[in-house]
């Protein structure tokens, strides 16, 4: 029997992600990998990819990891857990190991997955390995200082797209990588945000249980790219699903289907202008770039409305 | 930032970050494209170039991965702009292959590495010189490469200038391989006004465009004029083995032979124009220090206090690593006797300079495996040893 996804029955078990981590105050990531991991009831195995989880949790000599954890590169998080899956699974078939259902995830951030690490992903699901990518967005290259990424948002200020005179902020959208995981043809792809827990939660062990490879996509606020407070990270995440800049959505077996749907679907400004790297959007020279981004997240969200048969 | 002239040329007096310091010596050169991708201690350069590029007409594009960095920076070459890229250990890794291919297809532009401790992922925040042998015979073949080693924020600008001229006058790519310690240091540099920087550019083809071959050069020389897109040339390139037209001439050793071979010499050759070295003491030497980069920097100290223990010691600092100067190795060696050098790794130039040396004279490594720079200490004890005196503690 599955643990009830209760706040009171999941309390009870230890994190597998440990207090005394160095990710820092209101990070969106550690509430994703906690969150997620707390609704797998199997064995774990991580592969994580450079970025600020993978750092933040490993500061020699610690680990704040309670769970078998491997780093490699930059762009081979998914290479490196093909890797662990299927010496598994061969040590099972030589009967050195017994087997178990060990539940194989690899973490990356945008970065790591979007930019230099999609071939490698592209790679491991096509082959079939049996694992759950978890991309934790946070929409730039946050662990060297805040550089540009292609899951930036459009206008958005970065240290490499800096918003000035000639150019204000980021030139272009961001990459669809949750339609193009789901164009892969796999058994589950899901989009989640950690201010729907449960939701999240929900995707995670469908993913782990889907047989054969899953991909999740998680929205996850870094508020010293974002610019807001610390304590603002789960309402600021939570503006982002309900402007529908990040939709909740699965896509099994090929299928479609919204897992929640905004009461009242609230303009993209909302959500900008509660985040510091927006602030130049506000000025009335660049008033245009928001009424881009609406058109686009509107374009987006109809689409998907459509692909879910809810249009 | 001060008001920059219509060039782009901050001319001024700065106290400046020395990965800052590369984008605008970059900038003085004319470069005006750069692609690249985040990463310690080079990101800054990146940055830099981010906000400056776009007032000067030039375009920054960030990549999905150093190797395509790397190809975007050949691709703009070829379209007629200087290019230039900047990364570290793992970054550099990476671009070997396009750096082969920038080789092959004699493609100039720059390739900044801001030298971090590895091998992988290593030290990202801190400083190491071990991709030293990796610049010299890290992309597949055989080739020859010219690689530039500075030791502060000023000489970093002035070398990715230079790196840039170089780059255009052997139709090659040029390596900036500077470290976490210069890139991130910072100092004093001075910028200075446009008339006195010396920008070299590419040599046109000053024949008509049907007789126009991309890969032939006149008798005598080694580096082919090369044309730029959209000026009614035709060309056609390749990383496969080609003849003078750039075709592909790939069953047998014909062209293979003279091709590697210039694409050597042309280097190797040049050696006289190319390297540069800075000498201080080295007349009456007993004992001389040769190193590079930052290394060579913190061989100052030792090298004074040598010198006031009655040591005779000199220093050679090699600000060309690449091609290596090896008879000014050799020639030392016949003059001193022993030769000491740290490098912040565990002996990579130091091989080189046994090589030259060839049993002439005792040649010592300092080594560290990076993280850190020397202790002055461990430098001024093989001096002593190198001098003959007994080793104290």
């Amino acid at each position: 029997m599955a643990t009830k996804l209760l706040p009171k029955e999941l309390a009870k078990r230890p994190d597998r992600l440990s207090p005394g981590h160095r990710l820092c105050a209101g990070c969106g990531a550690s509430i994703i990998v906690r969150q997620m991991l707390a609704a797998i009831d199997e064995p774990v195995v991580l592969s994580n990819a450079t970025g600020c989880l993978e750092v933040a949790t490993t500061i020699y000599p610690y680990t704040a990891w309670r769970v078998p954890w491997i780093h490699n590169a930059f762009e081979n998080a998914a290479s490196t857990i093909s890797g662990v899956e299927a010496a598994y699974r061969s040590m099972v078939r030589q009967g050195k190991i017994p087997e178990q259902d060990v539940k194989f995830i690899a973490f990356g951030g945008d970065g790591g997955t979007y930019d230099i690490g999609l071939q490698a992903l592209s790679g491991a699901v096509e082959r079939g390995h049996q694992f759950l990518y978890v991309c934790y967005d946070n929409g730039a290259y946050m662990n060297t200082g805040i550089q540009r990424s292609s899951a930036t948002p459009l206008g958005a200020h970065t240290t490499t797209s800096p918003a000035g005179k000639v150019i204000p902020g980021k030139q272009q959208f961001r990459k669809d990588l949750t339609a193009i995981m789901a164009a892969h043809g796999i058994p589950y792809v899901a989009q989640a945000a950690p201010s729907q827990w449960r939701d999240l939660m929900k995707k995670t062990r469908k993913a782990v249980n889907c047989g054969g490879p899953a991909f999740m996509n998680v929205l996850s606020s870094c508020n010293r790219g974002w610019r807001h407070g610390t304590d603002e990270t789960v309402e600021i995440t939570q503006l982002a699903v309900d402007t529908c800049y990040w939709p909740l959505y699965e896509v099994e077996e090929g299928v479609w289907r919204l897992t929640y749907k905004p009461r009242e679907k609230l303009p993209v400004e909302e959500w900008l202008k509660r985040q510091g790297r927006f602030r130049h959007l506000f000025r009335p020279e660049n008033r245009h770039l928001i009424d881009r981004l609406q058109e686009e997240v509107d374009r987006r969200w109809e689409r998907l409305l459509r692909l879910c048969g809810e249009a | 930032m001060s008001p920059a002239s219509r060039n782009g040329v901050l001319s001024g007096e700065f106290f400046m970050l020395g990965d800052i310091a590369c984008a605008e010596g970059a900038i003085c050169a004319g470069c005006r494209f750069f692609a690249g991708y985040p990463i310690t201690p080079a990101t800054e350069v990146a940055q830099r170039m981010s906000e400056r590029l776009p007032l000067v007409g030039g375009i920054y594009i960030q990549m999905e991965d150093e190797m395509a960095s790397m190809n975007a920076v050949l691709g703009a070459s070829w379209a007629g702009v200087k290019a230039m890229t900047a990364t570290s250990g793992p970054g550099f890794s990476l671009m070997m292959e396009n750096l082969g291919l920038g080789v092959m297809m004699e493609t100039p532009c720059v390739l900044v590495n801001v030298q971090r401790g590895g091998p992988s992922t290593g030290l990202p925040t801190l400083v190491g010189q071990g991709d030293m042998m990796q610049a010299r015979w890290g992309s597949h073949g055989d080739y020859a490469i010219i690689a530039l080693s500075p030791s502060s924020p000023q000489e970093l600008f002035d070398l990715t200038i230079h790196a840039f001229n170089l780059s255009e006058t052997y139709r090659a790519p040029v390596l900036v391989m500077t470290d976490a310690e210069v890139g991130h240091m910072t100092e004093k540099v001075v910028i200075p006004p446009v008339e006195e920087i010396e920008v070299i550019g590419r040599r046109k083809p000053t024949v008509p465009p049907e007789e126009y071959l991309p890969y032939r050069v006149e008798p005598g020389e080694l580096v082919p004029p090369m044309a730029v897109a959209g000026e009614g040339y035709r060309i056609h390139t390749t990383g496969l083995t080609h003849d003078e037209r750039g075709y592909p001439a790939t069953a047998d050793d014909t062209a293979q032979w003279p091709l590697v071979q210039r694409l050597v010499d042309k280097i190797e050759k040049n050696k006289d124009k190319i390297i540069m070295l800075e000498e201080d003491g080295l007349d009456d030497a007993e004992v001389a220090v040769v190193s590079y980069g930052i290394a060579a920097r913190t061989a100052i100290w030792p090298v004074q206090m040598a010198r006031q223990e009655g040591i005779r010691v000199g220093m050679l600092r090699l600000v060309t690593v690449w091609p290596f100067p090896d008879e000014e190795i050799r020639d030392l060696a016949g003059r001193v006797e022993g030769i000491v050098v740290p490098e912040i790794n565990l002996g990579q130039i130091v091989r080189e300079v046994e090589r030259c040396a060839a049993g002439r004279t005792e040649v010592l490594s300092v080594p560290h495996p990076g993280g850190g720079i020397h202790d002055p200490q461990a430098v001024l004890r093989a001096i002593r040893r190198a001098a003959g005196r007994k080793a104290e503690a």
